[in-house]
């Protein structure tokens, strides 16, 4: 009995929705972790006793990243339609999907990233400045390398978090193992392809999880 | 203890990195505050105080102090915890800023510096810390290297130096290791190293040894005098612990209440403690009677036989010495040493010796005996008398 007869859709549909799947999460991760990481580094300097300390600008800048936060991922995607016209060009696909997922994600990881920031030991900081270091220097030799495990572990969470949002993308056509979960598994009654969907999504995050757990266990161990 | 060792044997005075030092400095601001003759590490404090905002109110954590640390010096300032210690040795370098007075480092008020000189000022200013401070994320190498990287050294000088610092402080083995794989003592000898890499003039060490055991502690303030010898760096020190002063400091400062209590040579503080301050913190270090013969000490002598208790007291100075058979002889009676301590300090003997005389009658002329040719000590004190046995 060959592979395709057992199956109730063709394999190359599987095939497709993972490859698109991984395509809006490396993305839209990828854009998180470049636009989420000098977001937290603004709070962190921008904070009451940072080294710009700026009260205005960091209440700005944390209302605007609660707003995002509070928005459900369903509604943002929605929300942002003109945007992302704006920006892909498109409002249906892999692309229209990716600039939200992004725009969820980053303040999410912004968020884990200032927490690991405000973790690293003050003491640090002013012998960074004893020892005459400009404060990018502090920002870049102090603040990012010893925050650095915290930063990896909220990407590790981040990137699970997108896995799990990218399944809503089949609402703007963006495809992907979630809406095929929802489309035959869920509306067509196909068990098998549920099953095989909800298999795929969580060897996927295993293997994401347990990939960020050793770097960050590696990180530590130095 | 192996390490302190190896740190004095390679100690071969290194060379200061004054091409490095210098083209760095004139990097971040030409000229620079100190223009002319290369700058030496003279620090001194005018009218310096420090008031802090707190919920209860303001606190004065330091006042009135005004100070000049000598240039190759080891300074001192010892205080209990929050008699504003930290708070004036994080003036020198501005990570504290005074509310008055002022703080100039070989002339220059550095409150007038901008941002750009207040690195450069920095990187004359070498600061080592009690919890180390070191990078964990950065190899022993990598934390040595940093005050460099940061000045813009260019790598292939960068590598030599901090080879150079490596074996100055004894760790040439340790160069990629991370700081958590390190001792206590290992941990404060990276610090160091850090910060002498930009070869400073000055050295601020907060409470550098406090972390650490006494054997440890020992080999730390070996090489900080070392370094101090050898490459002739001003050393400001703070602690709370008076043995540390006494094994290096040249001049001490008591503070007490963020005020001055007592400053001096620290044999001259040592030998006579005039502050209340000074006096609670150097008692741990002095030996008073031994409690079976205080109990039995009484004002008026007893109708039987015997012996009166006396303290001399060397305070330094007037090169008065302990000098056994001259006591005896002055004293002119039985004369039995029961307990002592005297030390030397900077070249001056202090400390007391507790004696029991016997066989006198009358009282001897203390006048005589603690003053001009005849003086045996600088004071003698009648504890009292004890029944003889």
């Amino acid at each position: 009995m060959s592979l395709e007869l057992s199956l109730s859709i063709p394999i190359e549909r599987y095939g497709n929705a993972l490859v698109d799947t991984l395509q809006m999460v490396g993305i839209s991760g990828a854009l998180a972790l470049v636009a989420g990481i000098p977001l937290a580094v603004l709070l962190i300097v921008t904070a009451p006793g940072g080294f710009l300390a700026s009260p205005r600008v960091h209440r700005v800048l944390g209302s605007i990243i609660n707003g995002f936060r509070a928005t459900p991922f369903i509604v943002l995607l929605v929300a942002l339609i003109p945007l992302t016209r704006l920006v892909a060009g498109t409002t249906i696909g892999v692309w229209a999907a990716i600039v939200p997922l992004a725009i969820s994600a980053t303040p999410f990881f912004a968020r884990i990233v200032e927490v690991s920031l405000r973790e690293v030991d003050p003491g640090l900081v002013e012998a960074a400045q004893a020892l005459g270091c400009k404060k990018w220097d502090i920002v870049r030799h102090v603040y990012l390398p010893e925050a650095l495990p915290g930063i990896v572990g909220g990407f590790t969470i981040t990137l699970v978090a997108l896995i799990s949002s990218s399944a809503m993308a089949g609402a703007v056509g963006a495809g992907g193992l979630g809406d095929l979960a929802i489309r035959y598994g869920y509306q067509r009654f196909d068990t098998q392809v549920m099953v095989i969907v909800i298999a795929v999504l969580i060897l996927l995050v295993s293997v994401v999880q347990r990939i960020g757990d050793g770097y960050v266990r590696w990180l530590r161990q130095r | 203890m192996e390490l302190s060792i190896t740190a004095r044997q390679s100690l071969t005075a290194p060379s200061r990195p004054e091409a490095e030092h210098d083209a760095a400095a004139q990097a971040s601001a030409p000229g620079g505050p100190w223009p002319g003759s290369r700058p030496k590490g003279r620090v001194a404090l005018r009218q310096v105080g420090k008031t802090y905002l707190s919920s209860a109110g303001p606190v004065q954590a330091l006042q009135d102090i005004e100070l000049e640390i000598a240039p190759g010096s080891i300074f001192g300032i010892i205080g209990r915890s929050g008699a504003g210690k930290s708070s004036l040795l994080r003036t020198i370098n501005r990570l504290e800023t005074p509310t008055s007075g002022r703080i100039e480092v070989d002339g220059v008020d550095i409150a007038t510096l901008d941002d750009a000189q207040l690195v450069q000022l920095r990187r004359r200013i070498g600061m080592i810390f009690q919890h180390f401070n070191l990078l964990s994320a950065k190899t022993v190498f990598d934390n040595i290297a940093l005050p460099l990287r940061v000045a813009g050294v260019p790598r292939q000088q960068l590598e030599g130096r901090v080879r150079e610092l490596l074996a100055l402080v004894g760790l040439e083995d340790k160069a990629d290791t991370y700081p958590r794989r390190l001792s206590g003592g290992q941990k404060q000898r990276v610090g160091i190293a850090r910060a002498l890499a930009s070869g400073p003039e000055i050295l601020l060490c907060d409470e550098a040894t406090s972390a650490l055991d006494p054997e440890t502690t020992h080999a730390i303030l070996q090489l900080l005098r070392d370094i101090n010898r050898k490459l002739g760096i001003t050393v400001i020190l703070i602690t709370h612990e008076m043995s540390v002063i006494r094994e290096i400091a040249d001049q001490v400062l008591v503070l007490e209440q963020g005020r001055i209590a007592e400053l001096g040579p620290v044999w001259q503080v040592f030998g006579n403690p005039a502050h209340p301050a000074t006096q609670a913190l150097l008692a741990p270090l002095q030996q008073g009677l031994p409690p079976e013969l205080l109990d039995q000490l009484q004002t008026v002598p007893p109708s039987g036989l015997h012996e009166r208790i006396l303290q001399l007291q060397y305070r330094g100075g007037d090169g008065l010495e302990p000098d056994l058979l001259r006591v005896a002889q002055a004293l002119g009676g039985k004369t039995r040493l029961l307990q002592a301590s005297v030390e030397r300090i900077q070249g001056h003997t202090h400390g007391q010796l507790y004696i029991a005389l016997a066989d006198v009658t009358g009282s001897p002329d203390w006048q005589a005996l603690t003053q001009g040719p005849t003086a045996i000590a600088h004071h003698i004190k009648e504890l009292g008398y004890v029944t003889r046995t």
